[in-house]
């Protein structure tokens, strides 16, 4: 190790903890399933690099010390609990369920015409261990993953990736990957579930092929006592699309990272995402943090970013967005706004906005705006016998719909209406 | 019935009511009429609840309710309605939801059936259309990319749904062209009754050619200083205010 860090502090105790989950990588080695090479190669960068701290410019909002201090040990074979299955919900589809980050095959079906492999982590081609640390700690700790492929102009459907966690003090990190060869289509739901305090840390990664069309839903409906840590990549060839919708309802920290690449012309991203905060039962505000990065790597490559952020409590919301634009990539068109509604005096928005354009042709603009409810639209509705909680959930919901409104999958869309609701039954706007 | 009695209001340390009495028994239209700045929005403001208004003094009440110490959705479920001067807009809110929402809200309160969407439908299509209103306006959201004719004509529409039994009506005429302005006098003039009445606040004389008031009164002043029957609108239309507003009143605000 190269730290000078002082014996006590937030790096010290991160560092505390990264040599935990190395120990841990140490003990458990010999008996983890796949590439042991990526492992080891994983395990030293982490050894050299530690886990991200608060001088890194991409971490300046969000702080890992909370999680720093908790021990998280190796999931056991576990059956999820019944309200945890009864949160999943019912849309067309094939499940692939992981429980505390194992595949379940009891609970999960058999997509017909894309081929899925579970049983050992699904690297991928595409994540990056060296940059990024939390990637890392993934690949030297990954137990399980689904590698999903679907041929070339097959139309895969919508495959529900569930993860139900039901373990206390455990620490898991999933690692799927998803290819879609040329012209292929794909949905994926990706819903994160759990109870107790707990730490997931998945990684996703989607090769998108020429023509290829994935769609990438996400619910994050943690335990309010977890951590999740969640990064994913998605790199897009020519007239290819990822479309990403993310919505942030739990966990009492989380991160989620996309790193999106448009790497063929006429690529196309849209990361949207709302995230709904306020305080644990405990009285904690919840912190979450949505960073994105949008490489342009080609002309005419376009990205859409749409980041709705509610906040009540003492809740923490933090935006990082940035977009780099490379020479080459003349025409790029990258919009990029974020908004957050503030719901309480104590709550905060962090919102950082980053372009780095090289090329001289380009339409790239981003907005951020933060603030509280409308008076005058709340008394409009309350003077049409509107009451006032109704009449403040009503402007909440506009609020978020235009992130909301581009989803095209109606059950998908559904889904995210319905945990939405449940968030609003546990929390007062 | 609506007996207003001593009002007064301030807003940032300004008083801008001074003591208004008005009575408007069921089943009349009364006209407010006024200058710039005499007090009239503030009044229907007060009366619907909105907050930023400090009452001073006085009372209001509607069929013996105290209107001033309830919130601004129990006085629209007692069956107070304000029209708008300046109709708000509710981006990402669907006109016809809203709607359904405000009407059932009210339903509820008064301890009346819900209606379901399909029956709510048919309610609000045959009222667009009696108000010669395209459908379309129900599908988009709440007053936006309305031109300023159909956000009025929106507030009429909604005041033919929630069919209320005291309708405030904010200079419903202003910015309105002849053929509009027909349209919110029909709809105003649909809804009277023995049950109904209406304060229509207005600068002009024209919208009195067409909804008929039974009284008028001049507001100047945060006061009502002078009220006559409908000839008193033609005669300030000759004459303007300062033929009609006695010099004292002005003088004692």
């Amino acid at each position: 190790m190269s730290t000078t860090a002082p014996p006590s502090g937030p790096v010290a105790a991160l560092n505390a903890a990264a040599a935990a989950f190395i120990a841990r990588y140490n003990d458990s080695k010999a008996r983890l399933p796949g590439d042991t090479h990526a492992r080891a190669e994983a395990a030293a960068l982490l050894a050299e690099h530690g886990l991200p701290g608060p001088r890194e410019e991409a971490w300046r909002y969000t702080s890992l010390r909370p999680f720093a201090e908790t021990p998280f040990a190796p999931s056991v074979p576990a059956e999820p609990p019944a309200s945890l299955l009864a949160r999943i919900p019912a849309i067309e589809g094939t499940r692939l369920v992981f429980v505390d980050g194992r595949f379940h095959s009891e609970l999960s079906g058999v997509p017909r015409g894309i081929r899925v492999t579970t049983g050992e982590p699904a690297l991928g081609r595409i994540a990056r261990p060296a940059t990024e640390k939390l990637v890392a700690l993934n690949t030297m700790l990954a137990e399980d993953g689904a590698a999903i492929h679907v041929p070339a102009g097959i139309d895969g459907g919508t495959i529900i990736l569930v993860s139900i966690a039901t373990g206390h003090s455990i620490g898991f990190h999933p690692r799927h990957a998803v290819v879609l060869a040329a012209g292929a289509k794909l949905t994926v739901l990706d819903l994160a579930l759990g109870d107790g305090e707990y730490l997931h840390n998945p990684v996703i990664s989607f090769e998108i092929a020429e023509g290829a069309t994935a769609s990438h839903l996400r619910i994050q409906d943690e335990g309010e006592g977890a951590f999740h840590l969640s990064t994913a990549y998605a790199e897009v060839a020519a007239d290819a699309t990822y479309d990403s919708f993310a919505l942030t309802l739990g966990a009492r920290l989380a991160r989620m990272e996309v790193h999106a690449r448009l790497a063929g012309e006429r690529a196309a991203a849209h990361l949207n995402a709302a995230q709904l905060l306020g305080n644990t039962r405990s009285g904690d505000g919840q912190h979450a943090d949505f960073t994105t990065v949008v490489a342009h790597d080609a002309p005419n490559t376009a990205s859409r970013q749409t980041v709705k952020n509610v906040l009540t409590g003492r809740s923490r919301g933090v935006f990082q967005g940035k977009i780099e634009v490379a020479r080459i990539a003349q025409k790029t068109d990258g919009y990029q706004m974020n908004q957050a509604l503030l719901l309480s005096a104590e709550a905060e928005m962090n919102s950082k906005p980053q372009l780095e354009i090289y090329a001289d042709d380009v339409k790239c603009s981003h907005g951020a705006t933060v603030g509280a409810l409308d008076g005058d639209q709340l008394f409009y509705l309350r003077s049409r016998g509107v009451p006032e909680a109704e009449a403040r959930a009503i402007l909440v919901r506009a609020f978020l719909s235009e992130a909301l409104d581009p989803i095209g999958h109606d059950q998908a869309r559904g889904a995210m209406e319905a945990a939405i609701a449940g968030w609003w039954d546990r929390h007062t706007i | 019935m609506l007996e207003i009695k001593g009002l007064a209001a301030v807003i940032d340390n300004k008083t801008i009511l001074n003591g208004i009495d008005l009575v408007v028994p069921t089943g009349e239209i009364h006209a407010i009429m006024g200058p710039n700045g005499s007090g009239k929005s503030t009044l229907a403001y007060v009366l619907a609840g909105r907050e930023g208004y400090e009452v001073t003094a006085g009372s209001a009440t509607y069929d013996g309710h105290d209107l001033l110490g309830i919130e601004p959705e129990e006085r629209a479920a007692l069956g107070l309605f304000l029209a708008f001067q300046y109709p708000v807009e509710l981006p990402g809110v669907n006109n016809a939801n809203f709607l359904r929402t405000a009407l059932n809200a009210q339903r509820r309160a008064r301890g009346e059936a819900e209606l379901n969407a399909v029956q709510f439908l048919k309610l609000a299509r045959a009222q667009a259309k009696a108000l010669s209103m395209p459908d379309d306006m129900l599908k988009r959201n709440v007053n936006v990319g309305f031109s300023g004719g159909e956000k009025k004509r929106n507030e009429v529409l909604q005041m033919a749904v929630l069919r209320p039994k005291l309708a405030i009506l904010d200079e419903t005429d202003s910015g309105l062209d002849i053929d509009a302005l027909k349209i919110v006098a029909d709809g105003v003039n649909a809804l009277r009754g023995p049950d109904f009445s209406a304060v229509v606040i207005t600068h002009y004389q024209r919208l009195l050619d067409h909804i008929v008031p039974d009284r008028v009164h001049i507001l100047s002043n945060g006061r009502i200083v002078k009220s006559g029957g409908p000839e008193l609108a033609h005669a300030l239309e000759a004459g303007g205010y300062a033929a009609i507003v006695p010099e004292g009143a002005s003088e004692a605000a």
